[in-house]
């Protein structure tokens, strides 16, 4: 794994909240290295930072202090229309509750990204069509949000996140609106963008999602407490409550 | 992409999505949007309407003074309000006719001249009697330049003048009134108490809806010989001269050369102002026209207030519009959609907005200027029109109120962080 390329490196990223005179330590130190190919989880219990660290890493916040270096470039020293260019081109984000727009077809919500593009696109459409075949949704293309099921919407927003080519897939607890035979379907779609050579960061809180992943963090309190590649970490997992490490 | 090429081609790009992404917002919104624009059309209309109705008034006006001759002069006496004829007796201003004599030969861009004095006086026929009719001593250039020819009978000859003959000219209008046939002529008339044989009959005087189309006991007119009346008066009589230039272009040149010629008459010394005016149609048209648009404009401006008020509308519904969307512009956002495309986006919303909010007024105010038009009992009106630049000035406007009214709730979606957008609701 380490002779792939590094796609992120944080070092010792804050994220610190003001609440009236209260500090709120959201991410509190975190170093870590995330490299091409791989497939993480980020799990920890709520609370714990892991949505502030996506939005990190999805160039929708920026730290309090620490360096984020994405492809090589450090983002902690752009501009904010630098940072929506990253967004546009670098990162696909897939949320918890889809994020759809609700008067556009599927195909127009996977065109999205490429409306902000930088360079001019014009196969717009032959771009999204083949987006929405790759996560198998090449018939609905012309159905609303409100038409699909709960499935194939987070599809539509995969492939939406995946039109750019994104260096990163960042999900935020994909599965969280899901029930447990469409959430089976969705990390099927992961790990088969995964084997195609998608680099994947995915939130989660359940295990059974997470030993998907190739490699596992975990937080506590803002810090990463654990990170570990798959089968060590399942071992750990299986341990009885309040064992301790 | 060639990158001198690709900005242009960027802009057009957001502009030509911006504005069919508005269209859709419109369409989905089009209750409120045509709601919300109502502030815009009834503003739009109003302003049309009225510039419509003014450039109307003015057209009939001026169709008036075309009737009315754009080439004519006027000549008058007055005292100076300087110099050294300030103070000098009122007597000794006054026009006298050998003053005129030559007058044609010398000033070559006229192309005739009539002394003319109105008076009032009865007159009467037989046993009818008509008290204060216009009596008017008038030379035989005046039915050319007034356009109103004699149509039965003759006009007032040389002899009739030197003479001074008991003669007259009725208008149609009084010889009807007297009750005398078509024909009058050799008919004896008593005109306050001298007695003339008519001699002919002058046409009516057109009417005009504007320029003295009183009607009533203006329309009765009698004419006798200028000389006629000026001896009358015991030669003191004030009158005025009217003379016509070879055509209006010339006016000014004409004007130049009877004030030449007067000073010299009437012996002003150089340098001192003149005891006397010299009055052209063509300028005063050009004064006219120059308040009406003024008037038109400043009306124009004043209606206009009124879009600034359907600015607020807008404003209000681009407000709602954007917290009611804050997720979507989270999302955009966090797909790449930076500062200026969400503003781009917005902006182009309310431009959009108040640019249909304009044609729609355009079209009522078009509809509004057409009933004007029609109104039977108002005929100033009928010309009323609504001008081209009256119609882009409504439509930038709105595009001006668009801007400036969408800009505040533009600013505040492209602020927006994409994170907080997001957890919205
Ligand atoms: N905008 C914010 N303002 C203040 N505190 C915040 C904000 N966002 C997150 N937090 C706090 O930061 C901590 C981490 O939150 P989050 O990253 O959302 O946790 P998780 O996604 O792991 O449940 C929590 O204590 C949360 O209350
Ligand atoms: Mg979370």
């Amino acid at each position: 794994m380490s002779e792939k390329p590094v796609v992120i490196r944080l070092h010792d990223i804050r994220r610190i909240y003001k609440v009236g005179s209260e500090q709120i330590r959201a991410l509190d130190g975190v170093s870590l290295e995330i490299y091409q190919n791989e497939y993480v989880a980020v799990m920890g219990h709520s609370g714990s930072g892991k949505s502030t660290l996506m939005n990190l890493l999805g160039c929708l916040d920026r730290a309090t202090s620490g360096v984020y270096e994405l492809d090589k470039q450090d983002t902690t020293r752009m501009g904010n229309s630098d940072l929506a260019r990253v967004r546009n081109e670098k990162i696909g984000f897939v949320f918890q509750s889809f994020e759809l727009l609700p008067r556009f077809s599927a195909l127009k919500n996977v065109e999205l990204p490429l409306i902000y593009s930088r360079q001019a696109v014009w196969n717009r459409k032959e771009l999204a069509h083949k987006a929405l075949e790759r996560v198998g949704l090449g018939e609905r293309t012309s159905h609303r949000p409100n038409q699909l099921s709960g499935g194939e919407k987070q599809r539509v927003a995969v492939a939406r996140a995946l039109i750019n080519n994104p260096s990163i897939l960042l999900a935020d607890e994909p599965t969280g609106n899901l029930d447990s035979k469409t959430s089976e379907e969705i990390l099927g779609l992961f790990r088969r963008l995964h084997e195609e050579g998608q680099t994947i960061i995915m939130v989660t809180h359940e295990a059974d999602v997470a030993c998907h992943a190739k490699r596992i963090i975990r937080m506590r309190d803002g810090k990463v407490i654990s990170d570990l590649p798959t089968e060590e970490d399942t071992v750990w997992t299986h341990r009885p409550a309040g064992a301790g490490r | 992409m060639n990158t001198i090429l690709s900005l242009p081609i960027r802009l057009l790009r957001l502009m030509a999505q911006s504005i069919s992404l508005a269209l859709v917002q419109i369409w989905v919104n089009k209750t409120r949007s045509v709601l919300t624009t109502l502030g815009i059309i009834i503003g739009v209309a109003s302003v049309t309407a009225v510039i419509a109705a003014l450039s109307g008034l003015k057209a009939k006006i001026m169709s008036d003074i075309e009737t009315f001759g754009t080439n004519r002069i006027f000549i008058w006496p007055t005292r100076p309000d300087t110099g050294k004829y300030k103070n000098v007796p009122w007597d000794s201003i006054r026009f006298k006719p050998e003053q005129f004599e030559g007058l044609l030969t010398y000033c070559p861009s006229v192309a005739s001249f009539t002394q003319i004095d109105d008076e009032r006086d009865s007159i009467r026929y037989k046993e009818k009697t008509l008290e204060r009719i216009r009596l008017s001593g008038i030379e035989s250039a005046w039915h050319q330049i007034e356009s109103r020819p004699v149509i039965i009978g003759r006009a007032f000859s040389a002899i009739d003048q030197t003479q001074a003959r008991s003669v007259c000219l009725l208008s149609q209008n009084l010889r009807d009134k007297l009750g005398m046939d078509r024909d009058c002529t050799n008919e004896l008339v008593t005109i306050g108490y001298r007695t003339y044989r008519v001699i002919g009959v002058v046409e009516n005087r057109p009417s005009m809806s504007m320029i003295g189309g009183a009607g009533g006991n203006e329309d009765y007119e009698v004419f006798i010989p200028f000389q006629t009346m000026y001896r009358n008066s015991g030669n003191r009589m004030w009158f005025m001269v009217m003379a016509a230039s070879k055509s209006a272009d010339v006016s000014e040149e004409a004007k130049a050369e009877i004030t030449f010629f007067l000073r010299q008459r009437r012996h002003i010394e150089p340098g001192e102002p003149p005891t006397f005016n010299v009055q052209t149609v063509e300028s005063e048209v050009r004064t006219f026209q120059k308040i009406a648009t003024r008037f038109t404009l400043v009306a124009g401006a004043i209606v206009g207030i009124s879009l600034l008020v359907g600015g607020i509308g807008i404003m209000n519904i681009m407000l709602v519009s954007v917290s009611e969307r804050t997720r979507e512009i989270g999302l955009r956002k966090a797909v790449g959609a930076g500062f200026a495309a969400i503003l781009t986006q917005f902006l182009v919303e309310a431009v959009v907005l108040c640019c249909i909010g304009g044609l729609i007024g355009l079209g009522l105010g078009q509809l509004l200027t057409t009933i004007i038009a029609h109104i039977p009992q108002v005929d100033i009106l009928d010309k009323a029109y609504i001008p081209a630049w009256a119609a882009l000035m409504s439509l930038g406007f709105s595009a001006f109120v668009g801007i400036f009214f969408g800009l505040f709730p533009a600013v505040k979606a492209a602020r927006l962080d994409p994170i907080e957008a997001l957890r919205h609701e």
